[in-house]
């Protein structure tokens, strides 16, 4: 039982974490516990059905289909917290400035919210088709306490989950957006690494490089705190060159996204309100 | 970026024939590898088949290497690996970790 709550505690922690990001960055969007929700559902649907044809896709495109689902999966991911935090960049301090003058939730980025329902649908699905292969591994060998070890796995991972969530909304709101986006550039710059390192594994990119530095001895990518920054900032202990040029290409095109997005607005809003200064300042290029 | 990806995606399968690299088989059976210890040459990019002769799926994975990949029950699976420095590097079968272990051997 031990053994298959720690299995299901580990991936479910994966997507938690991505999840927690998430749910964060969403903060005061009304219907968004609808989109996190729906997410999650159809994450796990989806998780089901790669499972199921999870013989196929291994054996797709001369053997590398895990691969490339994998690599396409994560590009995806990529692009959609991309978009978003470009989005946010814009509209972060309407955001921030509706919270504090209504409190209540905005009425706003629907089209982001549902790139942000794929995101979260996505990570559940590429963990949660390992956990179903996993169980089913365990049903034909018929392993005990099935259910419970279930069960504990993930009250284990989305407790974590939970408290990273609560931990984040102690920011205070004047730097929530800002600290939120920065959050989602770096998942979304380790999951671009993630798809890299799938890619040099099926040999379809050179690694240019193995083991850019070994930081091992200090962190290792076992360890829990490792693999929890591995998904949260994309750590690696030993990282290859092709890994660090992609996450260094997302960081960077997500910067200057940003900043140009943020320039943008503010010129727009300033010539719309004169010279009002606005009460608070959410800067997601801060 | 996008582009780059789709030239990469066109390239793939020579990319997979090219390739005239040491090869390494490792066989999964009742949830363990044979051999548990595999000796390859380091600074080398070699190329490893996983052979899972359980009736049961495993996860060929290790997080010293950095690899990872389902193998179906009967099925097999080829990873590249490396070129590595010389040392020892883990590997594990992630949903049998009990028995599942291994080492990998650079010299």
């Amino acid at each position: 039982m031990w053994g298959i709550a720690l299995l299901v505690f580990r991936e479910v922690l994966e997507a938690a974490l991505i999840v927690t990001v998430v749910a964060a960055a969403t903060r005061g969007v009304a219907r968004r516990g609808w989109f996190i929700g729906g997410g999650i559902g159809l994450g796990v649907l989806g998780a089901v059905l790669v499972a199921m044809f999870a013989g196929a896709i291994s054996s797709a495109a001369s053997g590398v289909g895990q691969e490339l689902f994998n690599a396409c999966v994560l590009f995806a991911a990529v692009l959609m917290i991309g978009w978003h935090v470009i989005w946010m960049s814009s509209h972060g301090r309407e955001l921030a400035q509706h919270m504090k003058a209504v409190g209540g939730a905005v009425q706003t980025g629907a089209s982001s919210l549902t790139l942000l329902l794929a995101v979260v649908a996505l990570a559940v699905l590429r963990e949660g088709s390992e956990i179903v292969l996993f169980l089913y591994g365990m049903v034909a060998g018929g392993a005990d306490g099935l259910v419970r070890g279930l069960a504990i796995g993930i009250a284990g991972g989305s407790t974590v989950g939970f408290l990273l969530y609560f931990g984040l909304l102690r920011i205070p709101l004047r730097y929530f957006f800002t600290a939120t986006n920065w959050m989602l550039v770096l998942l979304a710059a380790g999951l671009a690494s993630s798809a890299a390192r799938y890619l040099v594994q099926a040999n379809l990119l050179p690694e240019l490089g193995n083991q850019i530095w070994d930081s091992s001895w200090l962190l290792s990518n076992g360890s829990v705190l490792g693999k929890m920054l591995h998904i949260l900032i994309g750590y690696d202990a030993e990282p290859s060159g092709i890994q660090l040029i992609f996450y260094a290409v997302v960081v960077i095109a997500l910067m200057l996204g940003m900043r140009l997005m943020g320039r943008a607005t503010r010129r727009a809003s300033a010539r719309r309100a004169g010279e009002a200064a606005s009460p608070i300042e959410i800067d997601a290029t801060a | 970026m996008k582009r780059f990806f789709l030239a990469v995606l066109f390239a793939l399968p020579t990319a997979v024939l090219a390739t005239d690299v040491p090869m390494y088989t490792l066989t999964i059976k009742n949830h363990r590898y044979e051999p548990t210890t595999l000796k390859v040459p380091a600074d080398t990019q070699i190329k490893i088949t996983v052979v899972n002769k359980d009736s049961t799926p495993e996860e060929f994975e290790s997080t010293d290497f950095r690899r990872e990949k389902i193998v179906m029950p009967n099925g097999s699976i080829t990873v590249f690996v490396g070129p590595l420095k010389a040392g020892q590097y883990k590997f594990f079968g992630d949903f049998h970790q009990d028995t599942a272990q291994g080492v990998l051997i650079a010299e």
